[in-house]
Parts: structure tokens; sequence; C-alpha cells
């Protein structure tokens, strides 16, 4: 039985949210943020997840994941607002057992 | 004034499938789209990648779609109006709505469909000084190609990295007097065939490109003689008749946000029960615009919300009238533009 893992996601009025996510239902970060509502629908997950809005992107506050971008989200990102070095995109971050304890900010409205 | 039976706002999947389900019921429909082309975000954002969820379709390219789509409701001759924005409604006395559009085309329905999507497409606006004026009144500055032939003989100078870029250059090489590319990088990312076409344009030399580079400046007192390029800290300067910087596009709900009706969650509340009406009554929201409890934005259930919309319709526009629902496979579909399409009748044969 696959476990669910706890990510910790700050939203955009700054609010630090502990959400559980399950690891065996293909999701990825974008979906989780939206599946607890953390930012208003309609403003995160546009493209639907095709690296293609930069809706979704998040800042990564600790370092449980890399900050390597695959190339769709690389390029997304050079044409993105707010972009930062610990940017990425949630869409692209699948949730695995690996994420466990991650933390992420949701960067503001594009 | 345009007058049509059903008015709708968006000309994405819902909205041209809406056009088939009326014409079955002899109801007239005609689509307002922001995008020079129909559509909707299957055209503009993602033509060339597949869907696998259409049902009878195991995968389908959305740009596909959106062409067996306008094959589908051609013999309902819907009218369009592209490349502007529904901006007010005003509801008369006799209970029909007026709706003009941000370029003043008026347009008079029995009944309103929004089947508007995410929202209006609106051009993602490089930040430059001087832009709104030379956006203006065909001063040089254009956010979409609408129409090609403007540019026949032209130079002119695109901005961006992604699909749209590319396919314009590759289209306005053959019609402009000169294409220059602008990119901040040396990649592009867009379809494999189109990278590789710019490829092979650059080194025909029928395509100028320049990178990694930005669009800094304008040059011209009453529209566009030039424009500046800083490439790697230097200047240079590029002669143009115009500048489309395709940076792609952010939807918005835009003014219909302004139009009286209920939202939630950046989307329009309709009454899913019945008809998918919103709160003013005659005015629908259909597709991945409206919300209801369990609402889930896909293509097919945009199609069952059209279809219930416009059996809505056709009891408001002929109260009392009778209809039952007819199977296309038995009564065939008759166009309004006099074809018939129609099942092959079976032979009663002996056979020896």
């Amino acid at each position: 039985m696959p476990q669910d893992i706890t990510i910790f996601i700050t939203d955009r009025n700054g609010v630090k949210h502990e959400v559980l996510a399950p690891t065996d239902m293909n999701m990825n970060i974008m979906e989780l943020i939206r599946s607890y509502e953390l930012a208003e629908e309609g403003t995160v997950g546009v493209c639907g997840g095709m690296a293609m809005c930069a809706s979704c992107q998040c800042y990564v506050l600790n370092d449980v994941i890399s900050l390597e971008r695959n190339p769709d989200e690389e390029a997304m990102l050079w044409e993105a607002y707010h972009v930062k070095d610990n940017s990425r995109l949630g869409c692209q971050i699948h949730i695995t057992e690996d994420l466990e304890g991650l933390e992420l900010e949701i960067a503001p409205e594009q | 004034m345009i007058q049509t039976d059903i008015l709708i706002i968006g000309a994405g999947p819902t909205g041209l499938f809406a056009v088939f389900e009326a014409g079955l019921l002899q109801l007239k429909c005609h689509i307002i789209d922001a995008l020079p082309q129909p559509g909707g975000q299957l055209a503009e954002l993602y033509p060339k990648k597949p869907i696998f969820d259409i049902p009878g379709y195991p995968s389908v390219l959305a740009g596909d779609l959106v062409t067996n789509l306008m094959e589908q409701i051609k013999q309902f001759q819907p009218g369009f109006t592209l490349g502007e924005t529904a901006e007010t409604i005003e509801k008369l006395e006799d209970g029909t709505f007026i709706v003009t559009t941000n370029e003043g085309t008026k347009h008079q329905a029995k009944a309103i469909a929004i089947a508007g999507g995410l929202g209006t497409f609106e051009p993602r606006k490089p930040i430059l000084k001087d832009i709104e004026f030379y956006e203006k009144e065909d001063r040089g500055v254009d956010y979409f190609v609408k129409d090609p032939e403007k540019y026949r003989g032209k130079n002119i100078v695109i901005a961006g990295g992604g699909d749209s870029a590319l396919d314009w250059s590759i289209f306005l090489s053959n019609v402009a007097n000169s294409v220059t590319l602008v990119h901040r990088r040396n990649e592009f990312r867009g379809a494999l065939d189109s990278v590789e076409k710019v490829q092979e344009l650059k080194n025909a030399e029928k395509i100028k490109l320049v990178t990694p580079a930005e669009v800094v400046g304008f040059n011209g007192s009453e529209r566009i003689t030039a424009v500046d390029i800083e490439v790697n800290g230097a200047r240079m300067k590029v002669e143009c008749d115009y500048f489309i910087p395709l940076f792609g596009l952010t939807p918005k709900l835009g003014p219909i946000a302004n139009w009286g009706l209920e939202i939630e969650k950046n989307a329009i509340k309709v009454n899913n029960a019945l008809d998918y009406q919103t709160n003013i009554d005659g005015i629908y929201a259909i597709g991945d615009v409206n919300i209801y409890p369990g609402k889930l934005k896909l293509i097919l259930c945009g199609f069952h919300e059209a279809t219930l919309m416009c059996q809505s319709v056709y009891n408001r526009i002929n109260p009392g009238k009778r209809y039952v629902l007819k199977y296309t496979t038995v009564s065939g579909v008759d166009g309004f533009d006099g074809t018939r399409k129609e099942a092959e009748k079976a032979v009663v044969k002996s056979i020896d």
C-alpha cells in the first residue's frame, strides 16, 4: 500500500499549509495545489499542465528535490515573470515518495 | 446588425459543437471569438498535441479535432465574428439580447451561450516604452496575425521562442519582403518540424535570426520605421514596417465578468440540473467557463452541456411546440445550405 507523503506549501497570502499527497495517483504539485484549493481556481494550472503558462510556478524552499528543470520547463521559465533561481513549475514536479517533507512557496500570479 | 437565434461566445470545441446540435433543431448560430481563428485553446495553445479522451478517437490532434468540428457544422452555416471581444450585453423588452464587441459590431440573438473556456486570450505584452502608442491604429505593433496579406512585401520583425513565433515566421517568409526573428535564447521550443523548417529558411536566408537578443525600443514618429535590438549588450537597428511580439497569451474572464452573472471560482454558475442556464434568463454558459457541483473541465462534458443547452433554447424560442429527439442515423442531417446527409438505405432483396 503506497504511503501518502507530507508536503508544506506556502500560499500566495503567505499562509503555510501542511498537506497530505497521494503517491499512487500520477499527480504533480500543480494538481496537489488545485486539489487543496491553495490558490484561487483559474489562477493556477491554467494550461492544464503542459508547461505553457507558468501559473503554477513555485519556489523550492528546501533541498528535498533538485532545482534542475526539464527543457520544456526551462523554456517556459525564460519567458515568465517573478522567476528566481529556485523557481520550478509545479506541473513538472511529479509526486513520488522521495518528495516527503518538501517545502514550497507558490509564486505570485503571472 | 447581425441577427441569429443563438449567439455563441467562444469558438472552442464546445461552442463549435453547439452549432451542430442547434442546427438539428433548426436554430441558427453566430460565434464571436477574440482570437483570429476558430478552435480556442486547441488552435492557439496546442494544435499539434494529441488528445486521448475524446470518445471514439483513441488519439486526435487538437488541430484536427477543430478541423473536424468545422467540417461537421459546415452545413449549418454558422456566422463568425473573429478577432473581436464581446464587450457589452443589453436585454431588450422582447427578451432578445444585443451584444456589442470591442470594435462596435452588434449582434442580436434570442439566446446567448457563453462558451468562453478559460476566458478571452489576451496577448502577453513586452514591457517597452511607447508600445501603447505603436499598437494603435496600425502604427506597426501587432499581437496577432489576423490577415497575412497585410504583410505582403513588408519588412517584419517577430519576437518570441515558441510555436506561434516559429510558425508565423515560416508563413510570413513567403509573404513579406523580409522576416527577422528575435529571441532571448538560442534555443527555440516548438514542434520539431517547425524548428527544422526555420533552420532551413535561415540557411536559405529567407529568415534572419537574431539571438540571444531582445527588442528594446522603437523608431518612427508617426508609425514604426525600425526597432532597436540588443544583442549581447550591443545595439543594432533593424528597419521594419511591423513588429509582432508573440510571447503567449493569458486567459482573462474579461468583460463578461461585468454582465451581472453569478461568478464562483472565476467561472460562471449554472443550473446543471436542467439546462446550464445562468442566473440571467436566456443566458447560458457551457464548457470550461461554467461551474456547478461536480464540474469537470473536459471537452466531452462541454459537448453534453452544449446539447442540453440547445434543447432548452428550442423550448424557449418555440414555447409549447412539440418536438422529440431524433437520431441522426434515422433522420439524417438537413443543412441550411440545402445539403442532406443520410444513411444508405438497406436493400430488401431475396438471396437465391
